[in-house]
């Protein structure tokens, strides 16, 4: 059973499928945050919905871009042979 | 005291000394037995003082029980037992023996109640694991297990240092909370625990070691360290404000490193970097959500970490290789450890019904009750970059991603029987959180599955997956290393050996030359000048001094002629003298 789902999932046939269940899945989990309890919200953004959705999306993407600048650009990336 | 308690660490170190007179199944059986014995033993405790001695005018406790040093006790001694049965087809005895020591190092500094004693464990610790290290053999493990040693001793020295300052100023040698001061002793100490909790920029070692141990000595390693210092901390410095800021820069560190790193291990080196920051904030915060938040993450850190380091050791087992780039494709012949591996993913990355869920949400939701808005949106930040990295990017081109065309069986049963606990357990906690919740040092008024926060969870989560499959192009894993603090003392190791080579030798060779060609010469001169003096004048001197001295005894001697006469002539004379001289005195 779980063999058969990996399988599934990383079979390159069934790309186009795998993106239609992860598309849902995003929709269905911003979606969700819509019709859910806010009482104990502390600030201000966790008041808006969708709000979890967007800061992990923008996170992500800056996680990815600052590391990969400093280690380009700001050469913390080294031969694999740099202390031999 | 009626009470009794018997001290786990025992089991342990002395336990270590048998097992290389054990053989075969014998063996097995019993490094499975003892943290079975020693987990009885620590849940059966009751709390209090035990061990008190007086040493040197000084009250020494080795053993203080409290809810505290109990929580970190249970999940040691799981672990051990995870990590045993992890490691149970190793035939080295030295790693185990090592192992046994470790773990009864990190119980006794965790039972610890003077800093006598938990400096003595503390170190214990620092060599009993640089085997692990070691024990891999191979040029690059032994050279990082030296520098591994080298840090570790230097953090044991300031540790030391810090402790004789506060027992000059406090009197008192007792472990417990420290007065914030600002002292040298307070600094001292603090620098000696969070070294060891991998702080940057001193936690370089952390990175550069745990890769290079052996399979299952990483599995043990990346458990008991930095836990055992974030427990002093917690026990030490709670509410001390730097440690707040530490533990966000900690948090975003490791996961910016995990971006760049090619290596299975050292990414997930890096990620205990960036979770041990959520432990090390909360400490920072000091109120009782965000310490409860520190001990319950710590709690289920040891069991998902080992699980993902349980789970990448046996792709290295099976496989040989550790670098992304060289792996890719396993999904097909190691499906059973993907997911097992895929669980501690989950778990780290506090997905709801893991145990990361449960614990890691207590520091954040508890920095966002203590008003610090800027602390809990960094922090959410870095659980995002968690899922990137050890949930997404190191799944992906270990067990998906491009075919590297390697078929790779799965690793032993009792490898996958110990992620498998391991797995089971980072569910259960996510699933039931209230037993973790009760052993907590102090009361628990936090529910985590409220609506918000879990649909707030998983849009952070999911929405990061997006990015990621969105950049992945940008993510493919380089065959580089990345520069970290270590390349202070690494390349400033070269400089010091080019220092000792080129001016230092220069300088030596030059100072020789001028000694052979114009000091030496002066000095054989001087020398001959020396013994001619020394032949010509001294010894005649002393041959002539010498003569005169033996006849003037032999004058003497023919004064004593024992002839009455003589003597009375010889009185006269020194009478007249001296009526002589008399006179001459009285006169002038």
């Amino acid at each position: 059973m779980l063999e058969k789902i990996i399988n599934f999932i990383g079979d390159a046939k069934n790309a186009k499928t795998n993106r239609i269940i992860f598309y849902i899945i995003l929709v269905v989990v911003f979606a969700s945050d819509f019709f859910v309890d806010r009482e104990h919200a502390h600030y201000i953004w966790d008041k808006i919905p969708g709000w979890g959705a967007f800061y992990g999306f923008i996170s992500c993407v800056l996680i990815i871009v600052v590391s990969k600048f400093l280690g380009h650009q700001g050469k913390l990336m080294k031969k694999e042979d740099y202390y031999d | 005291m009626t009470e009794s308690f018997f001290h786990p660490a025992i089991l342990f170190i002395a336990g270590a000394f048998l097992i290389p007179l054990l053989w075969g199944k014998v063996q097995k059986v019993y490094l499975l037995i003892i943290p079975a014995i020693a987990f009885l033993v620590c849940i059966g405790a009751s709390q209090g003082t035990y061990g008190v001695y007086h040493f040197l005018g000084n009250e020494i406790i080795i053993a203080k029980v409290d809810k505290l040093s109990l929580v970190f006790s249970y999940v040691f001694t799981i672990m051990a037992f995870i990590g045993m049965m992890y490691g149970l087809h190793v035939k080295d005895a030295g790693q185990h023996v090592s192992a046994y020591l470790y773990i009864g190092g990190a119980l006794g500094v965790t039972f610890a109640g003077d800093y006598f004693t938990l400096f003595l464990f503390w170190e214990i610790m620092a060599f009993s694991s640089a085997y692990l290290v070691f024990a891999q053999r191979e040029s690059a493990a032994v050279k990082a297990g030296f520098r591994y040693i080298l840090v570790h001793i230097a953090g044991g020295v300031l540790l030391l240092g810090g402790i004789i300052l506060h027992y000059a100023e406090t009197g008192s040698i007792l472990f417990g909370p420290i007065e914030h001061s600002g002292s040298l002793a307070f600094y001292c100490i603090m620098t000696g625990f969070i070294l060891n909790a991998a702080v940057p920029p001193l936690h370089a070692w952390l990175a550069d070691a745990y890769p290079e141990a052996t399979v299952t000595g990483a599995v043990f390693m990346c458990a008991f360290t930095t836990k055992t210092a974030v427990y002093v901390l917690v026990r030490a410095f709670p509410g001390t404000e730097i440690l707040v800021w530490l533990g966000v820069i900690m948090a975003l560190y490791g996961v910016v490193y995990a971006v760049l790193e090619n290596d299975c291990r050292r990414l997930l080196a890096y990620h205990i970097v960036s979770q041990v920051g959520y432990m090390v904030a909360g400490v920072g915060m000091g109120t009782y959500m965000t310490l409860n938040g520190s001990v319950s993450h710590a709690f289920s850190h040891i069991l998902y970490k080992a699980l993902l380091f349980m789970g990448a050791g046996a792709v290295i087992q099976m496989t040989g290789k550790r670098k992304l780039t060289e792996l890719g494709g396993l999904y097909r012949t190691m499906p059973v450890t993907l997911t097992l591996y895929m669980i501690g993913g989950f778990a780290i990355s506090a997905f709801p019904l893991f145990s990361g869920f449960v614990s890691k949400s207590m520091v954040v939701a508890g920095a966002a009750a203590d008003h610090r808005p800027i602390v809990a949106l960094l922090l959410t930040m870095a659980s995002a970059g968690t899922f990137l990295h050890t949930g997404l990017k190191l799944p992906y081109y270990m067990f998906f991603g491009k075919d590297s065309g390697l078929r790779p069986k799965e690793p032993p049963m009792n490898m996958l029987i110990a992620m498998g606990i391991a797995a089971f357990l980072c569910i259960a906690i996510g699933v039931v959180p209230g037993q973790l919740y009760r052993v907590l040092p102090y009361p628990v008024h936090f529910e985590p599955y409220t609506g918000d926060h879990v649909t707030s969870a998983l849009g952070i989560l999911m929405f990061t997956a997006l990015g990621f499959f969105l950049l992945l192009k940008k993510l493919d894993p380089e065959p580089t290393i990345s520069a970290d603090t270590d390349w202070f003392y690494r390349k400033g190791a070269l400089v010091f050996m080019w220092f000792a080579r080129k001016p230092v030798g220069a300088w030596e060779g030059f100072i020789t030359e001028i000694t052979n060609t114009a000091i030496m010469p002066f000095i054989y001169a001087v020398a001959r000048i020396g013994f001619w003096i020394d032949k010509n004048i001294v010894d005649k001197a002393v041959n002539g001094i010498a003569g005169i001295i033996m006849s003037l005894s032999a004058g003497v001697r023919r004064v004593q002629s024992g002839q009455l006469q003589h003597y009375a002539v010889g009185m006269v004379l020194g009478i007249m003298v001296i009526i002589f001289i008399f006179s001459m005195i009285v006169r002038g």
